[in-house]
């Protein structure tokens, strides 16, 4: 069976969907995904869908519950490089993911993570102060 | 009906020369002339015509036998419409015809039934000739507005670069689907190919904002935020808040009241800052006009 790499960058994890994503492939991804995160502790994941010619609900549904068990295990989730016409699809069925944070390519991806990431340790820096 | 069983196609072969002459005569009184050059596309139109009567099936306009026929009356048609012409004007350029016909057939025949006979015939030519200018005119009409819709559909969604990373898209006239479908596509488009992570849409042009437009905005919004760049919706006009407000519209996106507000927060967003220059040209024209003072 197809399985889609998890690649591990600095302490964000980069997930390149480069197959067509069935449901089955997205249900593993979701376990590989939790997984990996906990075991490397990592602190972002960006999921590049550049490739990704077709998204349908249940995909878009599975971006979004990603992205919630990210947040749950203190990860930030940016989802880069979904097409014009994906971008229409999706907003057509109804599905804005809200809870999904976005970047054009995996350049500004890992800029905005890296911002995010920045921004947290900021807060709590002055919280303790 | 058969060539043989009217009398029509010779009586004009006779009086040809008379019935032309009394036709642009005609023409030029009813004024179906339109500014064209009457003489010249009569002429033509006229020997065409005669090539048309003398076919086997004179009264079967569709026929090969008319295709020439048809081809001017197309030309005419064509340039008629262009120009704006009424479809009165258009269809009295055939139906005109029928005065020099019947005066003729007057003259010629003085047998009552005949009479009545080869009159409903030439009625029956010249409204179908008549009917087929109308319906090309139309025709020629429906595809100039087409045409004029299609570019306005173009014309009215350009997306602006205002600086790098920030995009504008002026919207001007109502949000329909269509449009919305054009104006997502092309600003998605130039979110990719220029890399943007701002787009400023600026609803100025916009007359009326009700439900249906808010939504189509939004989408527009979400479809941009997709693709990772944040929209920023400026221009909105007084009464225009005051309708979103009333509608109930949630517009959950950056709202600004003007384009220049937008374009500040936006160059502020992506770390830009506009400020005044130093200017020491000011000061150099006080050096200046102190001298002038003194003296």
């Amino acid at each position: 069976m197809d399985q889609i790499p998890i690649l591990k960058i600095g302490d964000t994890l980069l997930v390149s969907i480069q197959v067509d994503m069935h449901d089955r492939l997205a249900l593993a991804l979701q376990d590989d995904l939790t997984a990996k995160i906990v075991a490397s502790r990592a602190r972002g994941v960006m999921i590049d869908i550049s490739a990704l010619e077709i998204v349908d609900s249940f995909i878009g549904r599975m971006l979004n519950n990603i992205a919630a068990m990210s947040r749950i295990l203190d990860a930030v989730t940016v989802v880069v490089g979904m097409r014009p016409a994906v971008a229409i699809t999706l907003v057509e069925l109804g599905l804005s993911l809200t809870g999904v944070k976005t970047a054009l390519n995996v350049d500004k991806g890992l800029a905005l993570i890296r911002q995010m990431i920045d921004g947290q340790e900021g807060s709590l820096d002055r919280r303790e102060e | 009906m058969a060539k043989s069983e009217s009398i029509i196609p010779q009586l004009i072969d006779k009086h040809s020369a008379q019935v032309l002459k009394d036709w642009l005569a005609q023409m030029t009184a009813t004024g179906a002339a339109g500014g064209d050059d009457l003489s010249e596309v009569g002429g033509r139109f006229f020997t065409a015509f005669r090539q048309g009567i003398a076919s086997a099936q004179f009264d079967d306009v569709g026929g090969p036998a008319w295709a020439p026929a048809r081809g001017i009356l197309e030309e005419l048609s064509r340039s008629r419409a262009i120009k704006g012409a009424t479809p009165t004007q258009t269809a009295t350029f055939v139906f005109s015809l029928k005065s020099p016909l019947f005066n003729l057939l007057g003259r010629e025949l003085k047998d009552a039934e005949k009479l009545a006979r080869e009159v409903w015939w030439a009625t029956l030519l010249l409204d179908k000739l008549g009917l087929y200018t109308t319906e090309v005119f139309q025709k020629n009409r429906e595809e100039v507005i087409a045409r004029q819709q299609e570019e306005m559909l173009e014309l009215s969604t350009p997306v602006v670069k205002l600086w790098d990373g920030i995009l504008a898209l002026p919207l001007i006239g109502t949000l329909d689907s269509a449009r919305t479908q054009v104006v997502m596509e092309s600003l998605l488009q130039q979110i990719v190919s220029s890399g943007a992570e701002i787009a400023i849409i600026d609803i100025t042009g916009v007359p009326t904002v009700d439900t249906l437009v808010a939504q189509h905005l939004l989408k527009t919004v979400s479809a941009a935020r997709l693709m990772g760049a944040e929209c920023i919706i400026s221009g909105i006009r007084p009464q225009i808040a005051q309708t979103i407000v009333h509608l109930g519209v949630e517009l959950d996106v950056m709202t600004k009241a003007s384009m220049a507000d937008a374009f500040a927060l936006a160059l502020r967003r992506t770390g830009k800052a506009v400020r005044d220059r130093e200017q020491p040209t000011i000061e150099k024209k006080a050096q200046n006009a102190a001298p002038a003072a003194d003296e």
